[in-house]
């Protein structure tokens, strides 16, 4: 079975068994099989996610609600954060780089097909172990329990003697196995990107998409390895009694926290560099030019990618580090704001003067690039420690990273949906639905958001189960948790969408959007050997050569 | 549009189109990976150091285990002989050198083992008993574990290869596994001026 590409409806083949077709995929380990896991996977996950911060925003609706007890409330915010994270963004991301990057880079599958399959179950059995705390996390009790510490899991709230039972368990091991994970399909990114070009291109021929993902998958590799490290400190702490963060025997808190946040901070760039990739393939298309500054772009993510090893401590400003570490954090954080503006401006210079089509993608990518903008910009103010001290553990900070994790990466996963459903699908989604897909989206979102920085401002904190009326925060409460049900219904519009479309679209063709990637160059879906000839390139836009052979670009680079 | 590949321009590639293999990209990535799981486990170590608040300290029970790191490091020399003897096509000498390999690498785990049962059983040295018996052991307990994937690995292809199924074809798969094995000698060196230099 896994010699056989996707079935396309309607195409008049034999239909296998509904055993083998799962079987087949099970089994399989083509990159876009396993690409097409983690997407739909992480959409699962996006779905119960969603569903959790639903819990969260009607408990806070009004003052004194009691939609859920407190213990409820501690784990719906622990499971949103770890869900979301680690069983949502991050997998879908990893599906769409599994899906692109061997189309893009001329390739015939990833550099390691079985290590591909291993990391992809090792990342779904991770979700499983964490979702399976809600039934087994009180053992032979029956009585379930989800994991209530809190997505970064501060000790010493996860030591024995506050977090009884195995929940914490259930969440360290879904970590610990997620992770190795992400490191396998990294290492497997690497790989491919280095090794499996086809003839022609070179490094600086390569799409950005494919420079973005290596530098997060050089991320990985060094980002999320620590959080493995760190949990099997804590498992060591849990079980074989060990001290590492046990205050009582000189073991340290603080050093949980920084072992955290040293994969906690890059693992935003390893969430945002594929968003931007998704943008920098996108925004092009749409505006009918050619990325702006491409050797800019790359120099800027390379960037990036250094100084967000640098920039972990700026979440504990309110710990007590002292001056100079301080201030070297600030510093640090700072900087990173440069390499970041430098690709706002760059995605600005591809869409000025271009022929501008506002297809669903394109909206989503221009949504992204303005409330990027707005998310930098709180970021800049949290990152100086002496404002951060006010607002730290407030709304303010959920509002800001909401704002790069929904505003900016999710609108770009969007994008990247509605801009290869039809080479994943072989169908076009249907464009009204998009577009109603987005305007509600980002309705949603601004009414949660944005009140969101607001009631932060006036003092409330983040993770508190409800709170007393007469502070000024119950009509802002109120707006942010209306938004919500916008962002749940544009989700639901994009899922019918997509299921609708998958078998009533239009046949999209090899090419409906007249891009220039390889991606577009064989068959929607592609078939299994992705190229019937491997392709060989002379400048990064190979379709552009083809189709307009009297002026190829490879004429002007270089 | 129905495009063909964009064969049109392949006649303007260079025909010695040469990328890394992804052999060596792949191992040197989990090699990075270790690392970055080791380095946490030594700035635990290291900022542990002294801060236990009960007995015994390190300099009361380690001592250099001098002997075995020898064994463990000259145990890189053999396996980069035996790559070598393969590479050449000698296959007897591969098998001999690979087996010394393995012979050290068994031998600096029976040193890491006797260690640490003299640590229990003689000085009452367990994971739990202080901060420094937590960093000591999860830290060479890390570094043990490695020795472990590294020997099985190894006595896999010794298996392989008594059964006479390790050609000159298969020197590149060896040498990608060498890495690793001279990977798991490197961090001793590390381990090694942690543990038994700097925190003694």
């Amino acid at each position: 079975m896994t010699t056989n590409s996707i079935p396309w409806p309607g195409a008049g083949v034999a239909e296998p068994s509904v055993v083998d077709r799962l079987h087949g995929w099970v089994t399989t380990v083509d990159h876009k099989r396993l690409g097409i896991l983690y997407i739909v996977y992480a959409l699962t996950f996006l779905i119960i996610g969603g569903i959790e911060a639903t819990i969260i925003r009607i408990q806070l609706i009004r003052p004194h609600a009691d939609f859920v007890s407190p213990e409820v409330f501690n784990r719906m915010f622990t499971m949103h954060g770890t869900t979301m994270i680690f069983f949502m963004v991050m997998p879908i991301l990893f599906g769409f780089g599994n899906y692109l990057i061997p189309l893009m880079i001329g390739a015939r599958d990833m550099a390691f097909p079985r290590l591909n399959a291993f990391s992809f179950w090792l990342t779904a059995f991770g979700g499983l172990l964490l979702y399976f705390s809600l039934v087994g996390a009180n053992g032979l009790y029956g009585a379930g329990n989800a994991p209530d510490v809190g997505w970064f899991a501060y000790a010493p709230l996860t030591s024995r003697a506050f977090s009884v039972g195995h929940s914490t368990d259930f969440w360290t091991l879904s970590i610990f196995v997620s992770g190795f994970g992400s490191i396998g399909v990294a290492i497997n990114f690497i790989a491919t990107i280095l090794c499996m070009r086809c003839p022609g291109m070179t490094l600086a021929k390569m799409p950005l998409l494919g420079w973005m993902y290596l530098v997060t998958a050089g991320l990985v590799v060094l980002a999320v390895s620590p959080l493995s490290a760190a949990q099997i400190m804590l498992i060591i702490d849990r079980y074989l009694g060990g001290h590492f963060f046990d205050t009582q025997a000189g073991g340290s808190a603080v050093m949980w926290m920084h072992f955290f946040w040293v994969f906690g901070h890059p693992e935003v760039y390893i969430l945002v560099l594929p968003a931007f990739g998704f943008a920098s393939e996108i925004i092009p298309v749409f505006s009918r030019k050619p990325i702006f500054g491409y050797s800019v772009m790359v120099a800027a993510t390379v960037a990036i990618g250094f100084i967000s090893m640098s920039v972990w401590a700026h979440h504990m400003f309110t710990v007590g580090m002292g001056r100079a570490l301080n201030t070297l954090f600030v510093f640090t954080t700072m900087a990173i704001a440069v390499p970041t503006g430098i690709k706002i401006f760059n995605w600005l210079g591809t869409m000025w003067g271009g022929k501008i089509e506002f297809k669903t993608p394109m909206l989503f990518c221009t949504g992204f690039i303005f409330q990027f903008l707005l998310a930098g910009l709180t970021g800049i103010m949290l990152g100086s420690a002496p404002f951060n001290w006010q607002l730290s553990n407030s709304y303010f900070v959920v509002a800001h990273f909401h704002y790069v994790i929904v505003g900016a990466i999710v609108f770009c996963i969007f994008a990247a949906i509605y801009y290869w459903y039809p080479k994943i699908s072989g169908r076009m989604y249907n464009e009204r639905l998009g577009q109603l897909h987005f305007w509600l989206f980002f309705i949603g979102f601004h009414l949660t958001f944005d009140f969101m920085h607001f009631v932060g401002l006036l003092g409330m904190p983040r993770r508190i189960y409800t709170y007393e009326p007469g502070r000024g925060w119950e009509t802002l409460n109120l707006i942010v948790t209306i938004g919500v049900f916008f962002q749940a219904a544009a989700i639901i519009v994009m899922l019918v969408n997509l299921v609708w479309s998958y078998s009533r679209g239009e046949k999209a063709g090899a090419d409906p959007w007249d891009a220039w990637t390889l991606e577009w160059s064989t068959s929607s879906p592609p078939p299994v050997y992705n190229f019937a000839a491997i392709p060989a390139v002379r400048s990064r836009r190979p379709l552009w050569d083809l189709k307009h052979p009297d002026n190829p670009d490879w004429r002007y680079e270089e | 549009m129905n495009v063909s590949t964009p064969n049109s321009t392949a006649a303007f590639i260079a025909p010695d189109w040469k990328l890394p293999s992804r052999g060596r990209v792949g191992m040197f990535g989990l090699i990075a990976a270790e690392s970055a799981i080791f380095t946490i486990f030594v700035v635990a170590y290291l900022f542990y150091i002294g801060k236990s608040i009960s007995g015994p300290s390190p300099k009361d029970v380690l001592s250099v285990p001098v002997f075995y790191t020898v064994c463990l490091l000259s145990s890189s020399l053999t396996i980069h002989l035996a790559v070598a003897a393969l590479q050449k096509g000698r296959r007897r000498a591969f098998s001999a050198w690979w087996l010394a390999t393995i012979a050290l690498g068994v031998t600096f785990l029976f040193g890491t083992a006797s260690e640490w049962h003299r640590l229990i059983y003689q000085e009452g040295l367990t994971i739990s008993t202080n901060l420094f018996g937590t960093t000591y052991y999860s830290l060479v307990g890390l570094h043990a574990f490695h020795v472990v994937v590294g020997l099985t690995c190894l006595s896999l292809v010794m298996a392989f290869a008594l059964l006479g199924w390790v050609t000159h074809e298969h020197v590149y798969r060896v040498d990608v596994l060498s890495l690793y094995w001279h990977f798991v000698d490197s961090v001793w060196v590390v381990v090694f001026t942690v543990v038994y230099v700097i925190g003694r």
